[in-house]
């Protein structure tokens, strides 16, 4: 059994204004963006299993379902074999300490009024039965762990570098001894060599405390450092789930391989793949039937009208394309 | 003449309470014609002042304390502001880095652009709109007539960008200043626009000083490579001698130290922080973080070197290496 389990996950958010009521009134369906659709995947305990996609592909909000700050709209999520899609919010409280988040702006996600100590003090008060002076130690453990001076915990957000930051959100988020972390864009408000340092502590903490991460990224770099397994979204579904040495080696699908022809190398007589796609990523509104990518997609045939399973084409390599026997030759 | 910017010991003190912040300290710098030079480094290098120094937009309590910006042989320093005004936009112009923050959101795109070009070309209202449109199909606009009548928030990041580029390169401009013009933008878009400005900079002629963190984009279109750390010039070369005999520390450093999706690589952090730039070190700024530290790097600052033809290097380091091999 895996620690987490996502099977057909749905979440769709109606559109609602004047469209959403005339609909209402007509009787008809009202018109929602489907942000995830049937998206489903394994998470291994200790593993990283990195999610990538460009903006809007829904890899957020499927972390916001996951750790249930949304209620999907469909399908299922399970937490070491136990159901969670459907808890309310009293019922979820004994997940949370167990499962945990980092977001991306590390400054918007901590109180400015709060100091170090309160915030990170804060997840043990709710979540542990230390008295204080239990607390006190395990929060100066905590700041030891990632690697943030005693000297800042009487410190206010503000007084704070960006990196600081983000590793007080890292403590934050581990203080509770949770075995599940999902980091959004963790490192990607961090300038060059802050980002090398967070990523290492991540690993770090990984082996350390032996943590499964859902990391979500669009840098693929760290994502081929940190990730061992990648799943790659477009508009709302997987389109290839790999294990990260083959995705970078050998991208089957046709978004995969754009995606990755476009990351910027630092060799200057690198050879580049010049595979792109047509156009832009369309409104998740009206989404194509068939293939989402179809319309881009300069390999498209009449056989992408209708939409392509998530189909396991090697042990561990799911592509959804249906000319994925042509790619892989 | 080849050198169309010329930047000498170009000096930038930024006053406050507690002292001077020193953000650029004594750079020397040329742009070419035509060509497309990096410029590279942490955040707070001064990276992003330089090139608002050139433009000379550096606004109290900045001060340039010392140095000169040449301009197609014009000291820019010395033009009354009325002919700076005229040169910034014209023949200078600027990307920023938050192209939805840079746009005037009460305005329509093609509003903008084509203001630009009344008050810089002296077009009429009918030949700026003419004009307007030309940039926004130049700049691969998909539906510009409608794309025109649309303000700032109807675009998105990627599409507010090719409008900031289409109105930079409006006038022809002879050099554009992109600072960070793909940072913040998803791989495919930020791709469009990098493969954009290079082909316009072949088109066009222009010379492009492009500012960045980003080693993988600097690879990808840049002929040469400056490399800044706190406030001061490190090294400077072609693209390949940088990537492939990097003569200064730092720049060894920064480049162990990013993931790359081309291959594996063990991570190494550059060890230590910028130092403040409130009384920094005296001498070689990177002393405090370099492997390779002599007594003499704390004492004065090293001078910029030549490496091999065209690559210059500010290392003592360097300079004994090279002596006892």
């Amino acid at each position: 059994m895996s620690l987490v389990e996502i099977r057909d996950l749905q979440m769709h958010f109606p559109l609602g204004g004047i469209g959403g009521t005339l609909a209402r009134l007509r009787g008809q369906a009202e018109p929602v963006l489907r942000a995830v659709d049937s998206v489903s995947f394994d998470v291994e305990a200790g593993e990283t299993l990195g999610l990538v996609g460009e903006s809007g592909c829904g890899k957020s909000t499927v972390a916001r379902c996951l750790v249930r700050l949304l209620k999907p709209t469909a399908g299922s999520v399970r937490y070491a074999g136990k159901q969670i899609a459907t808890l309310d919010a009293q019922a979820m409280r004994p997940f949370r300490r167990d499962i945990q988040m980092v977001f991306q702006d590390p400054t918007a996600s901590l109180n400015p009024r709060l100091s170090v100590r309160s915030m990170v003090e804060e997840a043990l008060t709710l979540h542990t039965k230390f008295d204080a002076k239990e607390r006190r130690a395990r929060v100066e453990e905590l700041m030891h762990e990632v690697g943030l001076g005693r000297d800042l915990l009487d410190s206010y957000p503000h007084e704070l570098s960006g990196g600081q930051r983000q590793r007080v959100n890292i403590a934050r988020a581990i203080a509770t001894n949770p075995r599940f972390v999902v980091l959004d864009e963790p490192t990607s408000a961090l300038d060059v060599s802050l980002r090398s340092r967070a990523i290492l502590l991540l690993e770090k903490l990984r082996e350390h405390l032996g943590l499964s991460y859902l990391f979500i990224s669009h840098d693929l770099a760290t994502v081929k450092y940190l990730a061992s397994r990648v799943a790659v979204m477009y508009l709302g579904s997987i389109v290839e789930l790999s294990d990260t040495r083959d995705l970078f080696a050998k991208p089957l699908h046709p978004y995969t391989r754009a995606l990755l022809a476009a990351v910027p190398v630092p060799d200057p007589d690198a050879r580049r793949d010049d595979f792109t796609l047509a156009g832009e990523i369309p409104s998740p509104i009206d989404v194509e039937t068939g293939c989402r990518l179809r319309g881009r997609c300069p390999l498209a045939k009449p056989i992408c009208a209708e939409k392509p399973p998530l189909k396991e084409i090697a042990p561990g390599r799911f592509v959804a394309c249906h000319l994925v026997a042509e790619l892989s030759s | 003449m080849t050198e169309m910017l010329e930047i000498s010991d170009l000096t930038v003190h930024f006053q406050i309470n507690q002292g001077a912040i020193e953000a650029v300290d004594h750079i020397n710098l040329t742009i070419r014609r035509g060509e497309i030079l990096g410029l590279v480094g942490e955040s707070g290098s001064g990276k992003s002042v330089t090139s608002f120094a050139i433009l000379r937009l550096i606004r109290p309590p900045g001060r340039v304390v010392s140095g000169s910006v040449h301009f197609d042989g014009i000291d820019l320093g010395s033009l009354p502001e009325e002919q700076m005004r005229r040169m910034r936009g014209a023949k200078i112009a600027m990307v920023s880095q938050t192209p939805r923050t840079a746009l005037n959101p009460l305005l329509t795109v093609g509003r903008q652009i084509s203001r630009l070009l009344m008050v810089h070309a002296g077009l009429s209202t009918r030949e700026a709109e003419k004009r307007m449109l030309e940039m926004l199909r130049l700049v691969r606009i998909p539906a510009p007539e409608k794309r025109a009548n649309q303000y700032p928030h109807q675009l998105s990041g990627g599409m507010c960008q090719r409008v900031m580029i289409a109105m930079a390169l409006a006038t022809s401009p002879q050099l554009l200043l992109a600072d960070e013009p793909t940072t913040g933008l998803d791989v495919s878009i930020a791709a469009k626009i990098l493969d954009l400005l290079r082909e316009l900079s072949t088109k066009t002629g222009a010379a492009i000083m492009l500012v960045t963190h980003d080693l993988g984009v600097v690879a990808e279109i840049c002929d040469r490579v400056a490399v800044m750390h706190a406030g001061q010039l490190v090294e400077c070369a072609p693209v390949r001698d940088l990537f492939h005999n990097p003569a200064h520390p730092y720049t060894k450093a920064l480049v162990r130290s990013i993931p790359r999706v081309d291959r594996d690589v063990v991570l190494e952090p550059i060890s230590g922080s910028v130092p403040s730039l409130i009384n920094p070190p005296s001498g070689c700024r990177y002393a405090g973080r370099c492997e390779w530290t002599m007594d003499r790097c704390r004492v004065s600052r090293p001078p910029m070197v030549e490496a091999a033809p065209g690559h210059v290097v500010a290392c003592y380091g360097f300079e004994e290496r090279r002596v006892t091999c």
